[in-house]
């Protein structure tokens, strides 16, 4: 331990200690589990690392193949001299259903939220959440199984309509009937399956609203809309925020459901209410299988390439939520 | 006191509230007068306020003073229906604002609460908002066009004795305050939007005495204008403050009452009841 | 303009109690009239007096938002939006179709309430209503959403199903077009393979899991634990298809592994682990240090602490977390098809060869031509969809007994089932 003099003003001379950290013994089965359990923790670290490096090592011949072709060319000739595969049409695809499931899904989704937590009569509040959280539980291949039977007869009479009706924005021009298996059918259930996940995540940030600030504003004679919208959503918005980039995370990877819809589908373009169309991850399980050694390189690379988007999108999400006031009660 | 443009405020329409639309450009405004007669009020089933029937009369300082629990806040939150607000919470009695059943067929608590203002006891200014649009927060729920918005904010502002530290920053976000500061921030709030009553439900508790004393000036230059009820724990700043007291009692097991109501010097200098006198001696709460 | 309701002001302007006015004498002195304060007696002064007994007290109201005028706007809204676009629809033809017709009234119901509102009382209140009306639509819409889901799975699948071959038979013996294909044809094979593969993903994942949590929790500290933690958030969004590459792309593209049941759940495990990981690092996070502390004091080692005070304490909020992981894995399709590869034959062995899964087999019928098919997709979702609600049914239930547990109110947070499906962590305040 050394001791330091130092001169106070006024010259008088203080003596200060150096703290001493103790340093705390473990015994042998306490290290034993210490390291156990940072080996788990390590573990995952390594598993992350896995994924990427797996992928991208296994698929990196098929990158030789085509260089940056692969995200300009589309299709998935692999076979045969010239090949020439891509995910082109299936980047577009991947985006226009989840433009679709992001309009239709976002603000449903904040007013189930809304709803859930401001409006629900108490007594039946915990049941409705819960139904709610039972449609994040159901898996996504029932999903599409009641799309493909029930929902998509029903929509195609309102493509119909909006193909006839509102033909000026082209986006709803159709060039080629029929109108099943479309972008736009696949996008509607997407959204419908985001709206558990987006709701959950503003129902909570909501009931955190401070009440002082609640009540605030009701004693200012603000209906309960107004109350909502001047304390609720302004305190929310990073959650909101974080909660519906997850939800577009979790449209771009949505494979099952889309793949049913879509079926075998190729083609892209801007009609989204014809059939046809193609995502990444339909890419994937459509061509599973077939192309010989090329083709499932080819696909390898398609898997890292979603594998890198949704990692992006999900940490920026929650960096985005964790920093807010609505996610500040936590330290991370 | 500031004056205002003396032009007549313009022809209200057929209200079927009856209370009226509260005008921004309402001048001076009226301060109105409560009578509550028996008033209960139960949370769950279960009584905690039984019986009460007082006036708080216009233009003057009513201050509702007791031990804790006794259902001060809850009858001062009846007063403003935000009573209502809390789930399992029922009410009985009539209370009545310048004559009028607040609590009538038709009444919507929304417009009751714009004539009658309150100020909580933690500061809650909207920290999403500056200080110039909390003050304003109350007229934009109302959607009412304050004519002058800085001519109002000023106004509003200096009434709570507040306009002097902050007239430079009224661009700051309302959360970046001190509480003193904060509370005044919410008096001038709550007074921008002209209330005939403004309730505060003890606004010093939590503060400092210097921003405590602050408190009480304003509460004394805006009794003119406003009618003001206060709960309060502190004895001194009841007998500082106000000009009549009501004193009420949860004795055990039995719902809370007013024992006994009258001119502050009467209650604190010769009540009438054994356990008033009891309390304002100190001999308990 | 005072009422006189009975209240008389005296000049002075006093309250109820008419007592004499004492001006102003500031020492107290005790009041003039007797204690014990007078119960019950009939004081004509006017002073508050104590209630009879008994007394009857006045009944309790709760003053509601909504009131017959309400209702009735509301009401005719609806009535006169419907005739509007009954004309535009029918007699003036202008637009057409079924779901065209619904979505029409519905934005005609709002724009009339919204106008009817703000000319009767006024603009607050007609928004205030408008987006009530929206909102509840929200709401209602997801839920019947959900119980339409689940009621018509079910009326689909169980007229066709024959109990007595649905878990007993599998698909050797399939050939479309017999007629009597499902006395002697079941789904054995896709819920054995189910069974065998979730169940393993769970043994090899959930103690992984745990440590994890555990070191995320108690022994981690400083960068390493942050970027643990960041890393179990990344992978939480990680897409299924993604784990089932990842596999296949090690393993079988490899030729390490074949194409098997456990193949399947390696996959199923790297979707399990972080959900788990995350939602039991919370359970212990909320484990009242004190606890620790106490066990601490009483000498325990460190691994005897978790092991026998936290983990305990939140035992049911671990088994929540693990019921819902499951819950999740058993739906997942994607990743199976790229390691289990799906198959109509019993293949209880999950080592070797393809193994059918429940959801394999709902989607390999789906798109079928003949009816019989469609219907073993059916009662294949029939079993899965069971399956995954008797789970829910059960992660509820021990969520509540946690909350019971621990004495406090279950709060709407225990009731974020949904949690376990999503990619990150929405941490709740601290209590």
């Amino acid at each position: 331990m050394t001791i330091e003099l130092d001169m106070h003003p006024g010259g008088s001379v203080g003596v200060t200690p150096t703290p001493i950290t103790p340093n705390r013994e473990y015994s042998m089965p306490d290290r034993i589990y210490r390291r156990g359990v940072q080996v788990a923790g390590l573990g995952v670290l390594a598993l992350l690392a896995a994924i990427g490096f797996f992928l991208i090592n296994k698929g990196f011949p098929a990158f030789r193949v085509a260089g940056l072709s692969f995200f300009t060319n589309s299709g998935f000739n692999t076979l045969g001299h010239k090949a020439t595969f891509g995910v082109f049409a299936s980047l577009i695809g991947t985006i226009e259903v989840a433009t679709v499931a992001m309009i239709v899904g976002a603000p449903v989704a904040i007013a189930t939220a809304i709803f859930l937590s401001e409006y629900a009569p108490r007594r039946s509040r915990r049941s409705l959440i819960a139904l709610v959280d039972l449609a994040a539980a159901i898996p996504s291949i029932i999903f599409g199984l009641w799309a493909i039977f029930e929902l998509q007869p029903n929509v195609v009479g309102l493509s119909t309509w909006l193909s006839r009706h509102l033909a000026f924005i082209p986006f709803f021009k159709v060039t080629s009937p029929p109108l099943n298996a479309s972008i736009f059918i696949a996008g509607l259930v997407v959204g419908i399956m985001i709206v558990p996940i987006v709701a959950s995540i503003c129902r909570e940030v909501f009931s955190l609203a401070p009440p002082g600030e609640r009540e605030a504003a009701l004693a200012l004679g603000a209906s309960r809309w107004q109350m909502i919208r001047t304390v609720v959503i302004p305190f929310g918005r990073g959650g909101m925020i974080g909660a519906v980039m997850l939800g577009l995370g979790r449209a771009l990877e949505e494979t099952i459901a889309v793949t049913i819809i879509l079926g075998g589908g190729f083609l892209y373009g801007p009609h989204i209410l014809q059939h046809g169309g193609t995502t990444i991850s339909q890419f994937i399980v459509v061509n599973f299988g077939s192309g010989g050694r090329l083709g499932t390189q080819a696909l390898l690379l398609a898997g890292f390439t979603l594998f890198v988007i949704t990692l992006i999108i999900n940490l920026a999400a929650s960096s985005i939520v964790n920093r807010s006031r609505s996610g500040a009660g936590v330290d991370l | 006191m500031t004056t205002y443009a003396t032009t007549p405020p313009p022809p209200v329409p057929d209200d079927v509230s009856g209370l009226g639309r509260n005008r921004g450009t309402n001048l001076s405004g009226e301060a109105g007068q409560i009578d509550a007669d028996g008033v209960c009020a139960w949370f769950s089933g279960r009584l905690v306020l039984e019986g009460v029937t007082l006036t708080m009369e216009k233009s003057k300082v009513t201050a509702l003073i007791g031990p804790s629990g006794c259902g001060k806040s809850t009858f001062l939150r009846i007063l403003n229906r935000m009573h209502e607000v809390v789930p399992g919470a029922q009410l009985a009695g009539s209370v009545r604002l310048d004559g009028l059943d607040i609590y009538g067929p038709g009444q919507r608590a929304m417009e009751t609460r714009r004539h009658i203002g309150m100020v909580f006891q933690k500061p809650n200014p909207f920290p999403a908002m500056t200080i110039a649009e909390n003050v304003l927060a109350g007229l934009r729920f109302s959607r009412v066009s304050p004519g002058n918005k800085d001519e109002l904010v000023q106004a509003s502002l200096t009434k709570a004795g507040l306009w002097k530290e902050v007239k430079d920053r009224l661009g700051e976000l309302g959360g970046a305050l001190s509480g003193g500061q904060q509370q005044r921030l919410c008096i001038a709030r709550a007074l921008a939007v002209k209330p005939r009553v403004l309730l505060m439900d003890e606004p010093c508790s939590a503060l400092d005495p210097t921003s405590t004393l602050r408190i009480e000036e304003t509460i004394k230059d805006i009794a003119d204008e406003v009618t003001v009820v206060i709960v309060t724990h502190n004895m001194q700043q009841a007998q500082r403050v106000s000009d009549y007291c009501a004193f009420f009692l949860a004795e055990e097991n039995r719902p809370g009452r007013v024992i006994e109501a009258g001119r502050t010097e009467t209650i604190f200098g010769g009540p009438t009841d054994q356990r008033t006198f009891d309390y304002v001696n100190g001999q308990f709460g | 303009m005072s009422s006189d309701a009975g209240m008389q002001a005296a000049p002075q302007g006093v309250l109820i109690s008419n007592t004499s006015v004492s001006t102003g004498s500031l020492p107290t002195r005790p009041p003039s009239h007797p204690s014990p304060p007078t119960h019950g007696s009939d004081d004509p002064s006017g002073r508050h007096p104590d209630p009879p007994t008994p007394r009857t007290l006045p009944t309790p109201i709760r003053p509601s938002a909504v009131g017959p005028q309400d209702v009735a706007l509301i009401v005719l809204a609806a009535l006169a939006s419907f005739c509007l676009v009954w004309v535009v629809f029918y007699q003036l033809t202008f637009l057409t179709g079924g779901l065209g017709f619904l979505v029409c009234w519905y934005a005609g119901f709002l724009a009339l309430t919204w106008l009817g509102t703000s000319q009767v009382i006024e603009r607050q209140v007609a928004t205030d209503r408008v987006v009530g009306i929206l909102v509840w639509s929200a709401g209602l819409l997801i839920v019947g959403i959900v119980v339409f889901i689940v009621a018509w799975v079910t009326y689909k699948a169980v007229p066709s199903i024959h109990w007595s071959a649905l878990f007993t038979k599998d698909q050797k013996t399939l050939t479309a077009s017999d007629p009597n294909l499902l006395n002697h044809v079941g789904v054995l094979q896709a819920i054995v393979g189910t069974l065998e593969q979730v169940l393993m993903a769970t043994l090899m994942g959930v103690p992984f899991a745990i440590a994890t949590a555990v070191y995320l929790n108690e022994v981690g500290t400083g960068r390493t634990a942050r970027l643990v933690r960041t890393v179990v958030t990344a992978m939480s969004g990680t897409p299924s298809i993604v784990a089932g590459v990842f596999i296949y792309s090690i393993f079988i593209f490899t030729g390490v592994l074949h194409y098997s049941g456990f193949a399947a759940s390696l996959a199923l495990v790297v979707i399990l682990l972080p959900s788990v990981t995350r939602v039991v690092e919370e359970v212990l996070r909320v484990v009242p240090s004190g606890l620790r502390e106490a066990s601490f004091s009483l000498g325990a080692p460190e691994w005897r602490t978790v092991w026998s005070v936290v983990i305990p304490t939140a035992r049911s909020g671990v088994v929540t977390a693990v019921l819902l992981g499951v819950a999740r894995i058993v739906g997942e399709t994607a990743p199976l098809i790229f390691t289990a590869f799906g198959s109509q034959v019993l293949n209880a062995n999950p080592l070797v060869h393809d193994q059918g899964a429940l959801p394999l087999v709902i989607l390999s019928n789906t798109h079928a031509a003949q009816q019989v098919l469609i219907n073993i997709a059916f009662q294949a979702a029939f079993v899965l969809m069971s399956i995954v609600l008797i789970l829910f049914v059960l992660a509820r239930y021990f969520s509540r007994t946690k909350s019971k547990k621990s004495g406090r109110a279950p709060t709407t947070e225990d009731d974020t089932l949904a949690r376990i499906f999503l990619p990150i962590p929405i941490e709740s305040a601290p209590e």
